[in-house]
């Protein structure tokens, strides 16, 4: 446990589900940790390793991946094609050796702003377990 | 560095103006407008900034075949790169291939991060933590990940046999040598990119792991890694107690001194095979017999040879994962019709970058060679 360490997470989510799960999660007034930064994609099949792999070099603890459930991509399968990127873009972080549990993908739905907010809620605490990405300066 | 250092450090005030780098140079044959006289030219008279901000900087492949024909010794690539160094403090950058993924990996790995990259040794394979030898991996795991077989950028080839197919060399010449899962990336790209800190923090690194095995000798693979842990390693961080060696020189000694034995019926599949000089093995690092040697004393193998070849031979068309283009792409065909008007069964090489770039070419041009790396060659070929 790392006592005052506040965990850099940053979220892509599609903005078709899981950016208005978050809205929903936010209208509804349901609370979640502060520490994930949200960036807006129009689909997580935009989502490229260099994203990812760039958060981690620029600072991020933890990478957190959101899309919609599968058959319900606004673009008929860019969820599935993100799906199978992140597949190998964990076997990378693995081997580079961030770790596979800073990287995770979740498929929220826009009627679901509960989940959403457990997700993150979790993930921010996973995070906060493992720590800093050592090597990153701090600050 | 200011213009006029990079001028003197270069020696580019020996400038005859003759142009035989810009009729040698791959990439202005496919590009008019890239010369490198006038890149030189330009820095003569003055227009620094010019250069700077010229995209073209990025699209010179450091192959050397300007530098190795200039009659007058103008250190050309070492000017690209000090151009380079010079462009990167301004923010300029070249347009990176691959989303920049690669250059990521390379950036990542100057972190302290505990890496996880020796998951390729199998159980058949005899490693060490410590001896004589350093058995550089270099980029091979990434490489498997991110170009093999479901990867992210699939092209159909396993980088990773490379390394266990190395392994399985030198365990039958009989060494054992040191893999260590510190090792880093090598910094070639960092450094021919222009990003001099970041080579030079993984060149510690590197240094650090290889003297905290023991070991006094450091077999590379990888052309690229070969020139520069001998060359730039000495150059940048000072001289180093180790000796660095190519894998094709371990190879052609021990094949003179009659210890390597291929078997009877070693090729099957290939019968004819031309052999492509990876510009860091060929030009810079002037292997050139060594790799011929090994090739031709293979049972049942001819060895032809292409129009250009040794201090002739032509990149393969894009270095250090930077501006991937159109003219890569022609560079690339053309070798490979080149490869294939000799008549051979295959086109044998000994980088895993030129491996990379070939195989992506020949994806996307109806070729029928075959691309072969002479480890797996001959890894697959002994007795």
């Amino acid at each position: 446990m790392n006592k005052g360490f506040e965990p850099n997470i940053v979220g892509f989510a599609c903005n078709w589900c899981s950016y208005a799960g978050a809205d929903l999660a936010g209208t509804s007034r349901i609370k979640y940790p502060p520490n994930i930064k949200i960036i807006r994609v129009m689909c997580t099949g935009r989502v490229t390793p260099a994203f990812i792999l760039k958060s981690f070099q620029n600072g991020a603890d933890g990478v957190l991946v959101a899309g919609c459930h599968p058959g319900d991509c606004h673009y008929i399968a860019g969820n599935l094609k993100c799906e199978k990127i992140m597949d190998v873009v964990k076997r990378l972080v693995g081997i580079l050796g961030i770790g596979k549990e800073r990287l995770r993908l979740e498929w929220v739905s826009a009627s679901e702003g509960g989940r959403f907010a457990d997700v993150v809620t979790e993930f921010t605490e996973q995070v906060r377990e493992l720590g800093p990405l050592s090597g990153k300066s701090q600050g | 560095m200011s213009l006029e250092e990079i001028i003197k450090d270069t020696k580019a005030y020996y400038c005859l103006g003759c142009g035989v780098c810009t009729s040698s140079c791959p990439v202005a044959r496919v590009i008019p407008s890239f010369s490198p006289r006038l890149l030189v030219e330009k820095a003569l008279f003055g227009f620094g900034d010019e250069i700077i901000s010229d995209k073209d900087l990025w699209s010179c492949l450091i192959c050397g075949r300007c530098a190795s024909r200039c009659p007058s010794g103008v250190d050309y690539l070492n000017f690209v790169r000090e151009m380079r160094m010079e462009a990167l403090s301004k923010g300029k950058e070249g347009l990176l291939a691959h989303d920049g993924i690669l250059n990521t990996i390379m950036e990542l790995q100057s972190l302290n991060l505990k890496q996880d990259r020796n998951f390729w040794i199998t159980d058949d394979l005899e490693v060490a933590d410590a001896g004589e030898y350093f058995y550089f991996v270099g980029c091979l795991p990434y490489f498997d990940l991110v170009f093999g077989e479901g990867g992210l950028c699939d092209v159909g080839i396993r980088s990773i046999e490379r390394a266990r197919n190395t392994v399985r060399i030198l365990n039958k010449i009989g060494i054992k040598p040191v893999v260590s899962n510190n090792e880093r990336c090598c910094g070639h790209d960092l450094l021919w990119n222009g990003d001099l800190e970041g080579f030079k923090r993984l060149a510690e690194l590197n240094l650090k792991t290889i003297k905290e095995s023991g070991a006094k000798k450091v077999i590379c693979v990888c052309p690229e890694g070969y020139v520069t842990l001998k060359r730039d390693y000495p150059r940048f961080l000072g001289e180093q107690d180790i000796e660095v060696i190519q894998l094709c020189q371990i190879l052609a000694d021990e094949l003179r001194e009659g210890k390597l034995k291929f078997l009877e019926n070693a090729s099957v599949d290939y019968k004819k095979v031309t052999f492509h000089d990876p510009c860091s093995l060929g030009r810079i690092a002037e292997i050139y017999e060594e790799p011929r040697e090994i090739i031709s004393s293979i049972p049942g193998i001819e060895l032809v040879e292409m129009e250009r070849n040794r201090v002739d031979a032509v990149c393969c068309g894009t270095s250090g994962w930077v501006n991937c283009s159109g003219c890569s792409k022609k560079i690339q065909t053309e070798r490979l019709k080149e490869a294939e008007e000799t008549g051979a069964d295959a086109l044998i090489t000994a980088c895993p970058k030129c491996e990379i770039h070939l195989n992506c070419a020949k994806y996307n041009a109806d070729l029928k060679i075959r691309i072969k790396d002479i480890t797996d060659l001959v890894a697959e070929s002994l007795a």
